[in-house]
């Protein structure tokens, strides 16, 4: 093989002008991280929203929950992200449109509002897995008990549910670090567009992705970790965990 | 808020989109897919095996591919490839490997990974009796697996299967990063000459929408008539 290794790229100045290129890249990894975490958020709670909305008695409101899950589950994240970045300027009242675009970091808020209206949709779909998987009983006693719905809902099926749904919950939270990386196609610097412009100034094309590796292995591992510790934390007596468990990425 | 929607550029832009890219997303998804679901079969067989240097390299080969960003592995298996070819053939410079075998050897090898753990889910989804009835009858590791738990697995397995097809269909839209025309490629390469960012992925949005949402109401569908059986 005539590639050329030379592991000491990292210690070597980027063309910032200021930082190694190893510094570039846990730049890339805060940008991933902070990018994660605001879409996480903005999906945790659209998705338990939804979810509920899914469950609750009233034909009207689970056809939109369903129908929400439907749109954001259909269209590759990739071409959402196109949407929000390119055509929602567009589309909104000129004044509003240019706001958007002159903002600064337009490609991190975008990815953040795309990356959490696409996982909210998968999260929904926990969720109300979580609150269907509740013995009917519960949520009989609670109106036994004279609960209006909201009360049910906030104080019997939801604490229940989404201790249940820990689980995949942890996979959804680490789909939505390696999602993030679909962000670079609208200009966000995360950790794969750093590995792809080291790569693209020095040539070391693996010496630059196997640290990205690495660093998305390590993320990987510290979040299971950290989840695993919470779920035993918030685990329902007598409960062995849910069974609803999906691979995706 | 659509007044100076043009859609003439889609009308005219069809062949295009169809007839190339929506051929190379197809026919990717298709291939993807079929090679995925063999190679995905083999690593169950290996995870299962109970022999650790057949089930921890096809463990730590599918941990791999599930903890990191599919993107960065396309590019990983774009530089790569060329690389292992010429290692592969012996050749003197790194092999040129063509848009479309690059591809497909990518999304086939990161799949497999994906459907390896649905076959795995498949094949522990059979009584262990069946295991043990065919050994009985004297039957080879073989011809239990492909005469008893596979195609039983397999079966079990369809929707899910079918499931992950569609998911795999929306990702092939991530060929993108390595600028090659695939639907999503098409659409952007006419937005961007046309400077109708606005209609071609509206379009493309909907075109998407549409093949994932009946295939995926087929496989609800399909999944019912299989439950009913069984």
């Amino acid at each position: 093989m005539n590639y050329h290794w030379n592991w000491s790229i990292f210690f070597e100045l980027s063309p910032d002008g200021v930082h190694t290129y190893l510094a570039t890249l846990l730049l890339g990894t805060g940008w991933t991280l902070l990018t994660s975490a605001c879409a996480f958020a903005i999906a945790l709670t659209l998705g338990a929203v939804v979810g509920v909305l899914r469950t609750v008695p009233g034909r009207f409101a689970v056809r939109c929950g369903d129908a929400y899950v439907e749109l954001f589950r259909n269209v590759p994240l990739l071409v959402q992200m196109f949407l929000w970045y390119f055509v929602l300027p567009e589309l909104l009242p000129r004044p509003a449109g240019t706001f958007l675009k002159q903002m600064p970091d337009a490609s991190f808020y975008t990815a953040v509002v795309a990356l959490g209206f696409y996982m909210s949709a998968r999260i929904a779909e926990q969720v109300r897995a979580g609150i269907t998987s509740l013995p009917r009983g519960q949520r009989l006693a609670a109106m036994a008990l004279g609960f209006t719905l909201p009360q049910t809902y906030a104080y019997v099926l939801l604490p229940m549910a989404l201790r249940v749904i820990l689980p995949p919950l942890t996979s959804e939270l680490l789909n939505t670090i390696k999602n993030s990386a679909v962000a670079l196609t609208i200009g966000l610097m995360e950790l794969t567009a750093r590995a792809r412009a080291m790569q693209e100034f020095t040539f070391q094309v693996f010496e630059a992705f196997t640290a990205a590796t690495v660093i998305y292995i390590v993320i990987n591992i510290v979040v299971t970790v950290a989840m695993r510790l919470l779920e035993r934390r918030l685990a329902v007596p007598g409960y062995l965990g849910a069974k609803v468990r999906v691979a995706g990425h | 808020m659509f007044a100076n929607f043009d859609y003439d550029v889609i009308w005219r832009s069809l062949p295009y989109l169809f007839y190339q890219g929506m051929t190379f997303t197809l026919l990717l998804t298709a291939l993807a897919t079929a090679g995925g679901i063999v190679i995905g079969t083999f690593l169950a067989l290996m995870r299962l095996s109970g022999v650790a240097p057949l089930s921890v390299p096809a463990a730590a080969y599918v941990n791999l591919m599930r903890a990191v960003p599919f993107v960065l592995m396309i590019f990983w298996f774009y530089f790569l490839v060329p690389y292992i070819g010429q290692w592969l053939t012996g050749a003197a410079q790194p092999l040129q490997v063509g848009a479309f075998a690059s591809c497909l050897i990518t999304f086939t090898l990161f799949e497999a990974a994906f459907f390896c753990e649905i076959m795995r889910a498949g094949i522990q989804s059979i009584p262990r009796g069946q295991m043990a009835a065919a050994q009985a009858l004297g039957m080879t590791y073989p011809a239990v697996m492909g005469y008893i738990i596979l195609p039983q697995a397999f079966r079990n397995m369809v929707p899910v299967l079918l499931t992950q097809t569609i998911v795999l269909f929306q990702d092939t839209s991530l060929v993108y990063v390595i600028s090659v025309t695939d639907f999503l490629g098409a659409a952007s390469k006419i937005a961007e000459r046309d400077g109708r960012l606005v209609e071609m992925y509206t379009f493309a949005a909907v075109v998407y929408f549409v093949i994932s949402f009946s295939a995926s109401r087929a496989v609800a569908a399909l999944h019912r008539r299989v439950a009913i059986i069984r």
